[in-house]
């Protein structure tokens, strides 16, 4: 879907996969109740989708809020109006990514985004490259605080300093360069 | 023998090695012939959705039109690639239009999905196919005095695709009493460890994880067990972080359900992976090895 002047931030989000809910919002609370990170988070949940409901755009996109998000589907589960916010805030987060929005208070989009350039790079997921893509992007220095815990992986033979291709590498190049001529205004 | 096809997940292989190991010893003890997906890739992962919803759907839905061409049912032992893969299968299965774009990629490649696999977590598996009872019978050395503390972790339990309760879990109990030991209850056992978060949000996350551990321990926890690969790592190699942060001397043992499942059943310690534990979970399990 291309951003276009005419249509409201609020359909927008609407049309990305998992922004369906955003309309069935009542400001109840429960979700930034239920949240574990709702502290961390600039505005708090239910704010997010407040500030979306008021097309806020520029103030959300531009939001560290969202990246806070731990994933834990509290909300979800707890929401008495099926709004499923965790993949609401997933698609305000793939919007940010694909407007160009870079969020000031958090590295987690950094973080995202060395672990998928790990998978493109590898077919998979390698944790080392992850890290040290990470770290070279952010702070290296913050690296050291973690040398205790990696060396914790490492030490048991569970922190692989390569990644093994997978045998179907070829072939999911060939669909993800397929994918970005049919993308489309999907 | 039943057989799947087995979806071991990236950490399964890295950093959450001792769950790759003991699943597929237990799995093999228990009856399940577990089939390896031959080039799967990168299930497509939380960061990923966030960055590029499309792409990880395409990226999942690869390795479900390769495992749909087996006719086997799909299982992983990581929660993770679980909840993401039934994602994916979901979104496709709601929005025609998407499935069909995924498809026109897919076709790149020679693939189709058709929307006929279906996904489970492997302790689902084990609970509804081999079942608890079967389980039960199996072993050889019961864990009798073993105080467990059962935490699912999130992705096991909440996303719509969980076969558990959402706020008050009881699967990992069932397991965890299968096998003789006892299942602590504690009030955070539901919530939160953080996740990948821990790397750009660490305060929080070790504050998180503290919690649990103040609240297992109390409970008179000496181990705790997880299905989930992330939950593990953060719980076993952040451990020592958090005692220094809190000031604390919190020595808990956080096993994969499938390690303690192996112990219980007489598997040996390196068909289980134990040695890949941190926190060094010999001295609770010395009585039963
Ligand atoms: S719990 Fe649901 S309805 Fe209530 S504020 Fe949050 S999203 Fe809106
Ligand atoms: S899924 Fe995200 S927004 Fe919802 S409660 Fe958990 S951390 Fe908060």
């Amino acid at each position: 879907m291309e951003k276009t002047q005419s249509m409201s931030f609020v359909k927008e989000v609407s049309q990305v996969p998992g922004g369906e809910g955003v309309n069935l919002c009542m400001q109840c609370g429960t979700c930034t109740a239920s949240c574990p990170s709702a502290k961390i988070w600039e505005y708090t949940p239910s704010e997010v989708i407040a500030l979306v409901r008021a097309d806020m755009r520029d103030v959300v996109l531009s939001s560290s809020s969202m990246w806070c998000c731990l994933s834990c589907y509290s909300c979800t589960v707890r929401c008495p109006r099926d709004v499923q916010p965790t993949s609401l805030f997933h698609a305000l987060e793939s919007l940010a990514v694909k407007h160009g929005y870079k969020p000031q208070n958090t590295s987690m989009p950094v973080m995202y985004n060395s672990f998928v350039k790990s998978i493109k790079k590898n077919g998979r997921v390698s944790e080392f490259q992850m890290m040290m893509g990470y770290y070279l992007s952010t702070n290296p220095f913050s690296a050291l605080g973690m040398i205790s815990v990696a060396w914790n992986l490492l030490s048991h033979g569970r922190l692989p300093l390569s990644a093994r291709k997978i045998k179907g590498k070829k072939d999911l190049d060939l669909i993800l360069k397929k994918l970005d001529d049919v993308r489309g205004d999907q | 023998m039943k057989s799947y096809t087995y979806y071991p997940g990236c950490s399964s292989e890295a950093t959450a090695v001792g769950l790759g190991i003991s699943s597929r010893s237990v799995a093999e003890a228990l009856g399940m012939e577990l089939k390896e997906l031959e080039g799967w890739n990168c299930c497509g992962s939380t960061p990923y959705g966030s960055l590029d919803e499309l792409e990880a759907i395409v990226v999942a839905a690869r390795n479900l039109a390769l495992a749909e061409k087996t006719g086997l049912d799909l299982v992983t032992p990581c929660s993770s690639c679980f909840v993401t893969l039934n994602k994916a299968r979901v979104h496709m299965m709601d929005k025609p239009q998407l499935k069909a774009k995924v498809n026109e990629a897919l076709a790149a490649a020679g693939l189709e999905y058709k929307g006929t696999v279906k996904v489970r977590l492997l302790i689902e598996a084990l609970m509804n196919d081999v079942t608890v009872k079967e389980i039960a019978s199996k072993v050889k050395k019961p864990l009798k005095g073993l105080k467990v503390a059962p935490y699912p972790g999130c992705q096991e339990v909440r996303p719509r695709f969980g076969f558990d309760h959402p706020e008050n879990p009881i699967a990992l109990d069932s397991i965890v009493e299968a096998v003789g030991a006892e299942a602590v209850s504690y009030p955070s056992k539901s919530k939160c460890c953080g996740g990948s978060a821990v790397i750009a949000e660490e305060g929080l996350c070790l504050e998180l994880m503290y919690k649990l551990f103040d609240d297992a321990a109390k409970n008179g926890a000496e181990c705790m067990v997880t299905p989930c690969p992330l939950c593990q790592m953060n719980l076993d190699a952040y451990q020592a972080k958090i005692n220094s942060k809190y000031n604390t001397n919190f020595n808990l043992p956080v096993l994969f359900v499938t390690q303690l499942i192996g112990v219980a059943l007489g598997l040996k310690q390196d068909k289980l992976g134990l040695k890949k534990n941190i926190v060094n979970p010999n001295k609770v399990l010395a009585k039963y090895l």
